[in-house]
């Protein structure tokens, strides 16, 4: 996993409340057997007039104008706005895949649904969340400022805005360390080989139909 | 100390160690794979020279894309084709113990061939990579979906790392009338909640009316706690669990069965058990639901009209609802018995069942599909559900009414194989979701019950089914 400390980055935005992983990728692209090139059908069906099937080069296909990622001034942006309950829906992992492939490495919403926050983690990518007012700030600030960027520090916990005004967010201790550390969580769990098989050997002793 | 709830119970009894900051490694009972969320996941483990940990904890099957059409012999897409392929070669491999290929009859939806099993059971903590994994709950079972990362982390070391959630109690009190059913219970609680309402909570469903329903109406209440945000929902083991369990293929028997049992007893909140937080709902004032939008919180009674974006005050809800309304193509105000139909979904892991089957056939019974509907489909949940039902002649009543009577699997609850709606087209879908494209781009979604769709099929629109 790509590891995750500071990030300096061009801000977009999709300001929708309850964007869910269909949109963020739709099924057709869950097809796939593998784990990458989901980036150019992230949001296909806001993104593009058409309608995209997989393995299909997505260089030709005719861009919506009205989708705000399609924007040049969002070109090339890292860091991505959204409003409550983002990757609400399927656990879908692919919806991550997307984000990550499309560029995107940190996403600030007011919150998040459960299932895409730890799938973000798995993958280098970044949920924070920050209340409802400094959303809005940070919106219209996005809104109003082309080319607009922000600081992510991880070790820190801070988002700092061009002008300086640092707000801070909350983040689980072991994540932010498997982050910070590009971690295989696998590999960590084994270390812990051990335990789990003092813990299996005791169930099956006590719950011996779970192991039937 | 204040008593513990379900969750705490299930929680404890699977921690294999925590970390400072309350990361806990939770053990994991059983693993249900489908064809969509674990190609990667077995691919890592090759890539990594890593073993399933425990093999015979998996039961896998292919469901998402599995064509529909009655015997079929291939899938013809080919993308489609080679993800089912690929789970059957990854269980070839594998050597996996429980794998239900095409063909094979127990072979269904994960989350309705793993109860019909018994291989979900009190007790147990189960995943899947699928957010529809909570369905299990409905056992007095730990149940949630994952992500595809976690699909692997649970086959490398049948464990997972999560963090405690907080507890949620909806309690829903009283009796439902005639013509409710689970599915209104739950698109009624998401409608109060909200789909945001249970993020970061497991639920518990408790108090009379969800003790009162079957175990497959408690299935359809659990299966749709992720569409109030919750990864899992749970319902206390009591009798109606007990006597589902019995005799499943997977379950205990004879002397084993009687230990699981005893302790099977204990799965329910303590009197004096604590929740962050509790809500309640008067089952008598809950009437059969339709959804007008593109989120299960947009929802109404049958006998009320699409709402007015004009008349909600937060200007992020008016908006989305706004476009919701554009998408469904339809204006604030309209009766929800105008919307007219141009297919009928029945089917999906919320409302697949046996139970949901004989409740729509009840309604149907003698008469005919209308004729200005383009399609009504019937797709059991399972091989095994399609089998009973047609013993018990539901396939006639369907069938002789003008619906189609498939194979088991997803089929239009995604659109993920040829069963689709066109853009612009209404739908009665006794699914989970009406998210934009979701049974096709530019489909209109509207969940219901079994019974509502099956009104609604004979009706060509959405009808009062307490009335019809
Ligand atoms: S029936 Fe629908 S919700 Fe259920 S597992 Fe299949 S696709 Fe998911």
């Amino acid at each position: 996993m790509k590891p995750f400390t500071r990030l300096d980055g061009l801000v977009a935005m999709v300001d929708r409340a309850n964007i869910d992983t269909d949109a963020i990728i739709p099924k057709q692209f869950l097809k796939s057997i593998k784990r990458s090139g989901f980036g150019p059908n992230l949001f296909d069906e806001w993104r593009y007039l058409d309608h995209g099937e997989p393995d299909q080069d997505c260089s030709g296909r005719p861009l919506n104008p009205d989708f705000i990622l399609n924007q040049p001034r969002y070109q090339g942006a890292s860091i991505l706005l959204a409003r409550e309950n983002f990757g609400c829906g399927s656990s879908r992992e692919h919806a991550v895949w997307a984000l990550e492939n499309f560029g995107i490495r940190c996403v600030i919403a007011p919150s998040f649904a459960d299932i895409f926050f730890n799938n973000c983690f798995k993958n280098g990518v970044l949920p924070l969340c920050l209340p409802v007012e400094t959303m809005d700030r940070l919106f219209a600030a996005v809104e109003g400022t082309p080319g607009y960027r922000l600081v992510v520090d991880l070790p820190a916990q801070t988002v700092t805005t061009p002008d300086g005004t640092a707000f801070a967010f909350e983040v689980d201790q072991s994540r932010k360390q498997c982050l910070i550390n590009g971690w295989d969580d696998i590999g960590l769990t084994l270390r812990h080989a051990e335990e789990i098989r003092s813990y299996e050997a005791q169930r099956r002793v006590a719950a011996p139909w779970l192991f039937a | 100390m204040a008593g513990k709830t379900l969750y705490d119970k299930l929680w404890d009894a699977h921690v294999v160690r925590t970390e400072a900051d309350g990361t806990a490694l939770l053990y994991i009972d059983r693993h249900l794979v489908h064809e969509v969320t674990s190609p990667q996941a077995f691919e890592g483990l090759r890539l990594t020279g890593r073993q399933p940990w425990r093999r015979n904890s998996i039961v896998a099957m292919p469901d998402h894309n599995t064509p529909t059409d009655p015997g079929f012999t291939r899938i013809d897409d080919p993308v489609s084709r080679t993800q089912v392929e690929t789970l059957d070669a990854n269980a070839r491999e594998l050597d996996l113990p429980s794998y239900f290929p095409i063909g094979d009859l127990r072979r269904g939806i994960v989350h309705v061939a793993g109860p019909e099993q018994g291989a979900t059971l009190p007790g147990m903590t189960v995943v899947c990579g699928d957010s529809h994994t909570a369905t299990h709950g409905a056992l007095g079972a730990l149940a949630f979906g994952v992500g595809t990362s976690e699909v692997e982390h649970v086959m490398a070391t049948q464990c997972l790392i999560q963090k405690k959630s907080k507890t949620l109690l909806i309690r829903v009190d009283g009796a439902v009338g005639p013509g409710v059913t689970a599915k209104d219970i739950i698109l009624a609680i998401i409608g109060h909640i909200g789909t945001a309402g249970g993020t970061g909570y497991a639920i518990e469903f408790g108090g009379s009316a969800i003790q009162a329903l079957s175990m497959e109406g408690r299935l359809t209440v659990c299966n749709m706690a992720i569409e109030a945000g919750a990864r899992a929902g749970m319902v206390a083991v009591d009798d109606t669990t007990i006597a589902y369990v019995k005799d499943r293929p997977f379950a205990p028997k004879d002397e084993l069965w009687e230990r699981a049992v005893a302790a099977w007893r204990e799965l329910h909140s303590d009197p004096d058990a604590v929740f962050d937080r509790v809500v309640t709902l008067d089952a008598a004032a809950i009437k059969p639901q339709v959804t007008w939008g593109t989120s299960p919180e947009m929802v109404v009674a049958v006998d009320q009209a699409v709402p007015d974006p004009a008349q909600e005050a937060d200007a992020t809800k008016r908006a989305g609802m706004e476009r919701a309304l554009q998408y469904m193509g339809l204006q604030p105000n309209t009766p929800m018995t105008a919307i007219m139909l141009d297919r009928v979904f029945i089917g999906s892991c919320t409302n697949g069942r046996i139970e949901d089957l004989r409740a729509a056939a009840a309604v149907i019974q003698g008469r005919k599909v209308a004729s200005s509907l383009k399609q009504a489909l019937v797709v059991p949940g399972s091989g095994l559900v399609k089998q009973q039902a047609e013993a018990e002649g539901l396939d006639q009543v369907f069938t002789a009414a003008g619906f189609e009577w498939r194979e088991p699997g997803c089929s239009m609850c995604l659109a993920m194989n040829a069963d689709r709606l066109l853009p612009g087209e209404h739908c009665a879908a006794t699914s989970n979701r009406n998210f934009e494209g979701r049974q096709g781009q530019g489909g209109r979604t509207h969940l219901v019950s079994p019974a509502m769709a099956a009104a609604a099929a004979l009706a060509g629109h959405f009808v009062d089914v307490r009335t019809f």
